[in-house]
């Protein structure tokens, strides 16, 4: 069984297509896999199996799934399609997608019991593209958070090392990646949160440019930020999912698709592409063997015929400030549809609406997300919003015409994806600025809305770690010009083979069978 | 006392739903009177996760309210989001118009208009009214079914300077909108909904007093005496020195009361910015053409041409031209009937006599208008009577098929002239029977002449000329 | 920023939070904190808003505000109706499903 698991996505969907595996013994062994989830990384899984009756029409079929829908939802739930790209396929998916019928829960209590009447179109075109749901993920409430600390039901705890934390808000898809319960996931990514758990957890997760995959059904936490996108084993995985998950829909205003498609990388060399490394870096706070592993896989890259140019990005240092100021402003009125009114908690206070208003929320939402909700409608509220709002507007205005003048130089720009490797669980939980600084490179690509990768790049001791403490993965990041998604694979595909960090850690590697049993 | 020397300044929010098939931001049909939550989607319920979708329809509609109204189009204007808490508003904000709406400044009459924008309709609550508790102000009902409805808000300036001019321009922008084909532009049914802002100032100031803001008022009627209300209010109270309050104000037509909505919370803080769900809408010339294209003459343009080029009075050509159906009829009998007759005799016969004939009976058609222009023809040439002619008109609206000439002569309605004897023979006979009145005609009472007319009427079944009539007593009677 | 006409530049902001205000954006946010929470609330956005107005000094006169990176004009549906939601699977949700409908407390009556 063991065996089957260690097939990436793309491997095993190939044995299913040429009858060399049985898509019902994989999707079993991987069920049975997620069922024995030590991580608390799953708020649900398919193997519990009570996914609500949604057959509006009484018909007992599921409805097929179908892409480009003219309805956000079928009469029936989708079911997923016999064959496809995907066909057979378990994927975890972050509970931040809503899933007609079965629990969505965006890690907050207000939304404990729900079932949504509809599903994700990311998750529609995965089904429709033969994979299944293999379960939800946990994940910081409402995605806010850097370290999945933040969920109303609990922490992730890092298949490294479970005294450590995942990263996030995507913690759950990317430990259950990294820690061998899933063979996919899908994740989003408002301010780094599919880069940095992924980095923290030692697998690949892609950032692809803001619009080329809708955000139908993706419970909105930064609308202008948001964005879904794949964590997987390794950067042909990644692709393989990116091509089946972008495209524009009719559902979201603002998706475009990426033209052409998305092939599986195949390159192996990096002779003629240019990477600019920000000379900002020399003066960031930064781990000690994040740098080193940092410098060693720029030093690889040179080996590879990359060449490496410095670049400026004067304004990145202000990433953080517009993000605080962009991303809660955003949140604060997309998650004031929590009200009590039509779905979700509504704690009693039927003497007054405002009462219910007022307890359904502060009871229904952690600290973190009260804490983005206050500080965002401060931003947007009369008399500051010139000062805030604004100002950081014209911000990301600066920092993506700092990525213009880059990508005129150079084909990527590269940055480590996190400052340290993963944290101690509880070890950040008390200073939120210092929580907010993890995001510090990969706040800027969000903000210009451009494709990244996290890519695993070594291994490295943690700070906080003691003598003897155990290695921990570093992650490195790729970024491109918006839509240069099929560049940005193709050079992170010869990266990582160079680079060989899965053959290197070898048995060591959580989702590897030695370490799970 | 009221002081009448303090001028009305009004200026008017419009709200039009518009008659589009689906919502704004989602594909639910409107309805008016279904079940509750029947035309209810993820999106319009604001389920976690979903995005709005401008329909296009909407867009189109609102660009040919803002070209009727002669609004500059914005060449980009994109959406925000207007944030408040309130169980009809589903998403606790309302995706409207800031900044750059899609119809800029524009006029109708002599009143500017200082936008048309497009937003979203709340839902329907419905209050349950008291549940009993200690402290219970009840409960209410939501019914998402209207949420997410189109609407134009249309705003002028403040430049209507009384109550009724107020309610006479706003009947002008409905029959507008209406004619646009774009609205139900119903009040009662809340498709049309008009708000007042009324001030008063010392006539010939050029400031602005404080304003309050009328609401509720679903009737073009209620608008006139609501906003008469408020403006003896602010007289009387400026008039013994006291100063009108800046707040809203509920308008009870029962009562004819005015109320404050003054609210427990806080100033209003809606915390507008852009709406990063949706994109730009920028019209392209296709479609700025196409509303234009379709922009049928509207009442105002209608009113001058009659008045200019027909010479009809103010009056009668803001009827017709209230009516596009019955002015077009109009048009065509004026056409058809040529040299016959004055286009102002023809609207007479169209608004009136035609009018009256097609209440008279369910069954009642208009007649082509080749045949009523034959009507008015012979009216005019004197070949029928008037009183003959309203008779011939009650046979044409039951009988399509009927011929004027034929009707005629099968009636004998044929005008009898004074050339043959016949009347003359007719008026001598009547004086006869009738010397008292004769008399009394002869000793200069004008009116006795009006019971040996009637009697020669009733002789000749209303074939005699009146004038005629009159003219042959005198002559008779050697006056 | 615009000097408005009275001569006065931008109101000069304070940048740490105080308690009232506090008060003030939970009522707006209809958030309900207790006095502890008040005081942590306080301490942390002002925290944050120390950092975060650092962009508040930079020179910006002229840059065009990002409120989207994606510049698609014209994006719009066809008017045409889709199925909508049976009633009882859009009530399947409601805290308080009544009669067809979402039963919520009334309002404040207006008067006071």
């Amino acid at each position: 069984m063991a065996d089957l698991l260690d097939l990436t996505v793309a491997e095993a969907a190939a044995k299913i297509a040429a009858g060399e595996i049985s898509a019902d013994e994989y999707g079993a062994a991987w069920r049975a896999a997620a069922a024995g989830d030590e991580l608390n990384a799953y708020l649900w899984t398919a193997d519990g199996a009570d996914a609500l009756e949604t057959d509006w029409n009484g018909d007992g079929e599921s409805a097929p799934a179908g892409e480009g829908d003219a309805t956000p939802y079928g009469s029936n739930a989708p079911a997923p399609a016999a064959s496809g790209p995907l066909a057979g396929i378990p994927i975890a998916i972050k509970d931040i997608f809503t899933t007609q019928g079965i629990p969505t829960t965006a890690g907050s209590r207000i939304l404990e019991g729900y079932r949504p009447p509809y599903t994700a179109s990311a998750v529609r075109r995965l089904t429709a593209a033969g994979a299944h749901v293999l379960g939800k993920t946990n994940m910081d409430e409402f995605a806010m958070g850097s370290s999945n600390e933040n969920s109303a039901y609990g922490p992730v705890l890092n298949p490294w090392d479970r005294g450590r934390v995942p990263g996030g808000s995507s913690g759950g898809s990317a430990a259950a990646v990294a820690g061998g319960l899933a063979p996919a996931a899908l994740g989003t990514d408002t301010g780094g949160s599919i880069r940095q758990p992924a980095s923290l957890c030692g697998i690949v997760g892609l950032k692809p440019t803001y619009g080329a995959i809708s955000r139908f059904g993706m419970i909105a936490f930064a609308s202008s930020l948001d964005q879904c996108g794949p964590f997987t084993r390794d950067v042909t995985d990644a692709a393989l999912l990116l091509g089946v998950l972008q495209g524009k829909d009719p559902l979201d205003s603002t998706s475009v698709g990426i033209e052409g498609g998305i092939a599986l990388p195949t390159r192996e060399d990096l002779a003629g592409l240019r990477f600019g490394v920000p000379r900002e870096l020399g003066e960031a706070t930064l781990d000690a063997g994040v740098r080193a592993v940092f410098e060693a896989t720029v030093a690889r890259i040179e080996e590879l015929g990359g060449q490496i140019v410095e670049i400026t990005l004067p304004h990145a240092e202000h990433g953080i400030s517009a993000y605080y100021v962009i991303a809660p402003a955003e949140a604060s009125s997309n998650l004031a549809r929590f009200d009590g009114v039509r779905y979700g908690l509504r704690e009693a206070g039927d003497e007054d609406l405002i009462e219910m208003y007022e307890r359904t929320r502060s009871e229904g939402f952690g600290a973190e997300v009260k804490r983005r909700i206050m500080l965002g409608t401060y931003a947007l509220s009369s008399g500051y919003y010139d000062a805030y709002y604004g100002q950081a507007q014209k911000v990301r205005t600066r920092i993506a015409q700092d990525f213009d003048t880059a990508f005129a130089e150079v084909d990527f720009v590269i940055t480590p994806t996190s400052p340290s490797v993963a944290f101690g669980l509880g070890a950040k939980t008390d200073d939120p600025l210092a929580m907010y600084l993890n995001d510090f490179f990969t706040v800027p690509m969000s903000l210009a809305g451009i494709p990244a990768i996290a890519l695993p790049a070594g291994l490295a001791a943690p700070e906080d770690g003691g003598a003897g403490a155990p290695q921990l993965p570093v992650g490195f990041q790729i970024a491109a010009p918006a839509f240069a998604e099929q560049k940005l694979l193709d050079a992170a595909h010869a990266l990582e083979g160079a680079l060989g960090f899965a053959a290197a850690v070898g048995d060591a590697l959580p989702w590897k069978g030695g370490a799970r049993a | 006392m009221p002081d009448t020397a303090l001028e009305a300044v009004i200026g008017l929010e419009i709200h039009v739903q518009l008659s589009t098939r689906t919502k704004m931001f989602c594909g639910c049909e409107l309805s008016f009177g279904d079940d509750p939550n029947v035309h209810t989607c993820p999106i319009c319920l604001a389920h976690p996760g979903v995005l709005p979708v401008p329909n296009e329809e909407a867009i189109r509609y609102a660009l040919k309210i803002g070209m009727a109204l002669g609004c500059e189009i914005a060449p980009r204007s994109i959406f925000h989001r207007k944030n408040y808490f309130y169980p009809d508003n589903p998403k606790a904000y309302q995706i409207s118009q800031y900044d750059i709406p899609i119809c800029g400044a524009g006029k109708l009459g002599d009143i500017r208009i200082t936008r048309a924008h497009l937003e979203e309709d709340a839902a329907k609550s419905i209050h349950l009214g008291d549940s009993g508790r200690i402290h219970g102000s009840g409960a209410s009902l939501v019914d998402f079914n209207r949420g997410g409805t189109p609407l134009v808000e249309i705003v002028t300036e403040p430049d209507l300077r009384g109550a009724a001019e107020a309610a006479e321009w706003a009947r002008l922008l409905r029959e507008t909108v209406r004619q646009l084909g774009v609205s139900d532009v119903n009040m009662e049914e809340g498709s049309l909904r008009v708000d007042a802002n009324v001030s008063v100032r010392p006539a010939g100031s050029t400031e602005l007093g404080t304003k309050t803001e009328l609401k509720n008022m679903n009737s073009f009627r209620f608008l006139q005496r609501g906003i008469e209300a408020e403006l003896e209010r602010q007289r009387e109270l400026l008039g013994a020195g006291g100063t009108v309050e800046q707040e809203t104000l509920h308008f009870d037509p029962a009562s004819g009361e005015l109320t404050s909505l003054r609210s427990k919370e806080e100033a209003h803080d809606y915390r507008y910015f852009p709406e990063p769900d949706l994109v730009a809408i920028a019209p392209t010339e296709a479609l700025l053409a196409e509303a234009r294209d379709s922009l049928p003459e509207l009442p105002a343009a209608r009113t001058a041409r009659y008045e200019a080029e027909l010479g009809l009075d103010e009056a009668q050509a803001r009827l017709l031209a209230g009516d596009p159906e019955q002015a077009g009829y109009f048009e065509a009998v004026v056409a058809a009937v040529g040299e016959g007759a004055e286009p102002r005799v023809v609207a007479n016969w169209v608004t009136g006599e035609l009018t009256a004939a097609l209440r008279a009976s369910e069954d009642a058609e208009r007649p082509e208008p080749g045949v009523l222009a034959d009507l008015i023809g012979a009216v005019a040439s004197k070949q029928v009577s008037h009183a003959g002619g309203k008779q011939v008109l009650a046979i044409l609206v039951a009988d399509r098929d009927a011929d004027v000439a034929e009707v005629v002569e099968r009636e004998g309605l044929a005008q009898m002239g004074g050339d043959d004897g016949e009347l003359a023979g007719i008026v001598a006979a009547a004086i006869a029977g009738d010397p008292a009145a004769a008399e009394q005609i002869r000793s200069g009472n004008g009116k006795a002449i009006g019971a040996i007319v009637g009697a020669v009427m009733r002789e000749t079944g209303g074939r005699a000329d009146g004038g005629e009539v009159n003219r042959l007593i005198r002559e008779q009677l050697g006056l | 920023m615009a000097v408005d006409a009275a001569g006065r530049g931008p109101p000069r902001i304070v940048p740490v939070i105080d308690r009232e205000q506090v008060l003030h954006v939970a009522r707006l946010s209809r958030l309900r904190l207790d006095d502890d929470e008040v005081e942590t609330m306080a301490g942390e956005l002002s925290g944050i808003l120390e950092h975060v107005d650092r962009i508040r000094g930079l020179d910006l006169e002229g840059v065009e505000p990002t409120s989207h990176v994606v510049h698609l004009e014209n994006v719009l549906r066809a008017d045409v109706p889709w199925q909508s939601m049976p009633p009882a699977v859009a009530l399947a949700a409601a805290p308080e499903p009544f009669d067809g409908a979402f039963r919520v407390p009334s309002p404040q009556a207006d008067a006071d």
